[in-house]
């Protein structure tokens, strides 16, 4: 029986690492993530059975219920039995849809293992392999859950053979996911097999699943599951072979504890010291050890205040203690600690090594920041990992304009809870640019500021474009102002494969010398260049070339802001600039401070940079999304017309059993607005389809002089680009 | 035609009387106020001695747009009025290398400067200072005032310190802030040149009638009021008896037996801030 759980039980169970799993749901959009979290939360006696298929309860948010998807990432602790022992189940769900991205990737630093849910009628999707392979490289360690097999039933009527067919063809593309990405040491013993019992399959909607095991020990046989088609006999299995029971099963089996898991995790995640006394305590899920927390999301709660949520690796985190925040530098002290069940916090004395906490109350604390006890050494976390840029902005400006301070602190309020906004203001209108992942990404933003009572004006979505260049040029002298100070620039393409050790957050500003310089070495960068990075903006790097300036050094910082401030706006059309590498060959600097300050300084290194850039060939880049279609065959004619009307490639079309198509292509981002109506027209709404962000690709030659006209028009510039002579003496 | 007329070191009665003349007989006159103060000036009382108006120029304009001047050096008689001596300071010789690229004669008419009223005001020598650096605000640091003293002070020279200096915010460095600027200087970089028993000569208002000139122990001069600015330092190396002498005499200096040489060996060395290397 599962009787309700209060919070002293669950606080008693997070003392035991053993009894402890901190997982999450991953999927693509709509295959049942949500659905099944529901019927695993009602389990524990929280929100009644009957309902979770239908109250969608983690999808707290108007919003999420209306669209019929999750939104934003919250937390819920269950508990479960297991052969006479209970186990505390600390659950993070997961928004699927691939324009948060960023959410699922934060998410996934805070727990061992994940849950991965695949449509059995729609298989492996774009987002599957992303979400799987973002948990792989976390070192989260999945397990399948197959959903919807009634549609195999009802709708496709497959035989037991073809369903078990069908089941196995699913299973084997999953394993060749975790092949292909999981780290080499790990790749056999991760593959999920249905005779171990780390795959289950069901239903979440009707609230039913199965495994080996558990067909074993109910003596259950596909036979009985199609039997069970007739009118009340999926309520039967339902109650027979309870999807939460199968699952929560499987988690407790499969999916490690924590002590497990860091013992795994933390020398791939954490970059400090693993002989020092935090890193021992880390290792072992000490929480006798100093405290060591690492925070995954944040939220502003109008009560509350600013709450923040993660995972403690080590030590207890108490209220009052107080902690050092490695990132930025600063001491605070815990308010208040919680944990989770469902949407509510329960204020708790304290938690241990191995949960999931909230801290209540710490305006000090950002996403991805690393929480160590004050007065201990100890290094952050990597930088977390994002694998999605945000590519599309609308401008926003409020209807009244009294309500511009309001707005203005909305949307700050909004960047910090998701990182993958970004907010920024239009210098030449006064506009607020806020750029994220897609098209809904920015719906959803904008749906909060209404929500916030704004009256809001929006532009049209925009596309975030790329300036970069072709060739090389340089060296350019720049002049301070004051003329007293001097530097000779150029500017070359930067070779794919750092620029791609950027993407990937190989190569970083925030990173010890030496290691980057040897990452830079192997890339065939001479060791001269490699040891002299100055900074790393945005697919763009900076080297001092120079040999023996005096007073470089304190001019450094104001080289360093004049780089940044091209690699934010190109001088084409102040767009941020990508994969360009600028050399600092030589300056001659004043000897006194005074003459060399920021205003002498940063004109004086910009310009050339911009002079250089407009030497060296600028061409455009444009996003590209990668976009699956999965279509009925019968109208591929209608999704192909689409595609193509759109200056979409198709890179693959492949049969998917009998009746339907699987149709890959590249698709301008520029292009993809208003997409989903048009394929739902044109498909007779049969299409599923996913875009997720591809890479930058130059624009094509004839588009490029109207793409940068009309940006910079909207820019209120003159439509014509600069020339170099503008920016040289 | 380009002149640069140095303005001297206070209000309006500071600039010679060559340079008066040379400014009355231009076409036309500008100044600038941004690379030193000019304490008591009264602009208006400037021009009516002048005889004509008088346009101000900041530094945006003379650094990075000054073709107006320059054109009209072409064809007549400009004269750029600047605190002080006018090349003492400033960056205004790429102006002056400017005009002559385009072929327009230039010259200079001197007025006192910082450099000499200091010398003047406090006895120092002038033939033993080294260089002379300015402490800039914390927001743009810089470890050359530091390192300039530490090699005078090895040299035995003594170290002029400028203030700095943002017009347009309204900010004047003041000695205090100053001195406790190169305190964490010392701090930072540890080589014992500028420690709180360091003698230290603040001066204010050089080149008015009413400068005051204080020396001391730094540690002592942070409480010292001296007025309203502009203000300098000054970190004497070795003294020549005279100079001791006049410090005490001019600047008040209370000049221990150490500093006569009458001390002990470490502590005159702790006073003239003399640098010893670590063995390390």
């Amino acid at each position: 029986m599962h009787r309700y759980k209060h919070v002293s039980d669950i606080e008693k169970l997070m003392w035991k690492p053993s009894h402890v799993r901190n997982i999450g749901i991953v999927a693509h959009v709509d295959h049942g993530k949500t659905t099944l979290t529901d019927s695993l939360v009602a389990a524990s006696g929280i929100i009644s059975f009957e309902l979770a298929g239908e109250q969608l309860f983690t999808d707290f948010l108007d919003i999420e219920q209306q669209r019929g998807i999750t939104v934003q990432t919250s937390a819920v602790s269950l508990v479960h039995t297991l052969g006479g022992e209970e186990y505390l189940i600390n659950l993070l769900d997961t928004p699927g849809h691939v324009d948060f991205t960023g959410d699922v990737t934060r998410a996934l630093r805070a727990i061992d293992g994940v849950v991965v849910v695949m449509d059995a009628v729609e298989g492996v999707m774009p987002q599957t392999e992303t979400v799987v392979r973002q948990a792989l490289q976390e070192r989260t360690k999945p397990v399948l859950f197959i959903n919807k097999v009634d549609r195999l039933i009802d709708e496709l009527k497959l035989p037991p053979e073809a369903m078990q067919a069908r089941l196995a063809k699913l299973i084997s593309q999953f394993n060749e996911i975790v092949r292909k990405y999981a780290p080499p040491e790990l790749a056999e013993g991760w593959q999920v097999k249905v005779e171990e019992g780390s795959v289950a399959f069901g239903s979440a909607k009707e609230k039913w699943a199965l495994s080996t095991s558990q067909m074993r020990k109910k003596g259950i046989t596909f036979k009985d599951i199609l039997g069970a088609s007739r009118e009340g006999g999926r309520e039967e299995l339902a109650k027979r072979t309870p999807l939460y029971e199968v699952v929560l099963d499987m988690v407790i089996r499969h999916l490690p504890d924590p002590r497990e898991a860091q013992r795994l995790r933390i020398p791939i995640l954490w970059k400090g010291d693993l002989e020092s006394e935090l890193g021992k305590a880390m290792l072992s899920c000490d929480p006798k050890g100093k405290v060591c927390m690492v925070i995954t999301d944040i939220i502003v709660d109008e009560q509350a205040g600013v709450i923040s949520t993660g995972r403690v690796f080590s030590g207890t985190l108490e209220k009052g203690k107080p902690v050092r925040l490695v990132g930025s530098k600063q001491e605070a002290r815990v308010q208040q600690v919680g944990i989770y069940i469902g949407p509510k916090r329960e204020i708790v004395e304290k938690v241990p090594a191995g949960n999931i906490a909230a801290i209540i109350g710490m305006k000090e604390a950002y996403v991805g920041e690393t929480l160590v006890e004050a007065g201990v050494e100890g290094e952050g976390f990597e930088e977390l990992r994002y694998i999605s840029e945000p590519v599309v902005t609308v401008a926003v400006e409020p209807k009244n304009f009294q309500d511009l301070p309001k707005l203005v602190n909305f949307l700050s309020k909004i960047a910090r809870e998701d990182p993958n906004v970004r907010v920024k203001i239009n210098e030449e209108t006064g506009e607020y640019l806020v750029s994220g992942m897609g098209e809904v990404h920015l719906e959803i933003v904008e749906y909060k500021l209404k929500e916030a009572g704004l009256e809001i004006k929006t532009s049209e979505p925009l596309v975030v474009y790329r300036e970069t260049i072709v060739g090389k040029a340089g060296p350019v002298e720049g002049k301070s102002p004051n003329r007293h100070n001097r530097f000779q620039i150029s500017v070359e393409p930067l070779e794919q494969e750092v620029l791609k050790a950027i993407d990937e957050k190989v190569v970083k500003t925030k990173q010890d010398n030496k290691e980057r310089a040897r990452i830079l070495r192997d890339l065939g960068w001479s060791a001269d260049a490699a040891k002299n990075v100055m900074a790393v903006v945005g697919g763009n790097i900076l080297v001092d070339m120079t040999k023996g300036v005096q007073y470089m050094r304190e001019v450094e910082d104001y080289i360093v802001e004049a780089f940044s401030q091209v690699a934010n706006e190109g001088p084409v059309m102040r767009e941020p600039m990508r994969g360009v590498k600028v050399l600092i060959n030589d300056a001659v600097l004043h000897e006194d401070s005074v003459h060399r300050g920021p205003a002498q300084i940063i004109p004086a290194v910009r310009r050339p940079i911009q002079a250089c850039v407009l030497l060296a060939n600028p061409v455009i880049l444009e996003p590209l999304f990668k976009l699956e279609v999965h279509v009925p065959t019968e109208f591929m004619g209608g999704a192909i017309k689409v595609i193509q009307g759109r200056r979409g490639r198709i890179v693959a079309m492949e049969p998917e059993g009998e009746a339907t198509t699987v149709i890959r292509a590249l698709l301008p981002v520029a292009n993809s607005f208003g997409l989903a109506a048009e394929m739902r027209s044109e498909t007779e709404g049969r299409a599923i389809w996913a875009t997720e962000f591809e890479r930058f690709e130059r624009l094509p030659p004839e588009l490029q002089s109207q793409v940068i006209s009309n940006t910079r028009k909207r820019k209120g510039m003159s439509p014509e680009p600069p020339k170099a002579e503008e920016f040289m003496e | 035609m380009l002149v640069f007329v140095g303005l001297g070191l206070c209000g309006n009665e500071t600039i010679s009387l060559q340079g008066l003349k040379v400014a009355r007989g231009s076409d036309w006159v500008y100044a600038e106020f941004y690379t030193s103060p000019l304490p008591e000036l009264d602009l208006d009382g400037l021009k009516t001695a002048i005889g004509k108006p008088i346009k101000t120029i900041d530094r945006k304009t003379m650094e990075e747009d000054p073709t107006e001047i320059l054109e009209k050096a072409k064809s007549g008689r400009v004269t750029i009025l600047v605190p002080g001596d006018p090349m003492v300071a400033t960056t205004h010789v790429d102006l002056r290398l400017r005009a002559a690229r385009m072929g327009i004669p230039t010259s200079i008419v001197h007025s006192s400067s910082i450099i000499s009223a200091v010398p003047g005001l406090t006895g120092l020598q002038s033939y033993k200072f080294g260089r002379s650096a300015t402490i800039p605000f914390p927001d743009n640091p810089s470890k050359v005032p530091y390192e300039a003293l530490v090699e005078n002070s090895e040299r035995g020279l003594h170290t002029l310190l400028l203030l700095d200096l943002r017009r347009e915010e309204g900010k004047h460095m003041l000695a205090r802030e100053g001195i406790e600027i190169m305190f964490s200087l010392e701090s930072e970089l540890g080589k014992g040149a500028f420690k709180e028993e360091r003698l230290t000569v603040a001066i204010a208002r050089a080149g008015c009638l009413n400068p005051v000139v204080r020396a001391g122990r730094a540690g002592d001069l942070v409480d010292v009021d001296l007025g309203p600015p502009p203000h300098v330092l000054v970190v004497p190396g070795k003294l020549h008896f005279l100079e001791e002498e006049a410090l005490r005499v001019f600047a008040g200096a209370p000049l221990t037996n150490a500093c006569r040489g009458k001390g002990s060996e470490s502590q005159s060395d702790v006073y003239f801030g003399r640098v010893k290397e670590d063995p390390d």
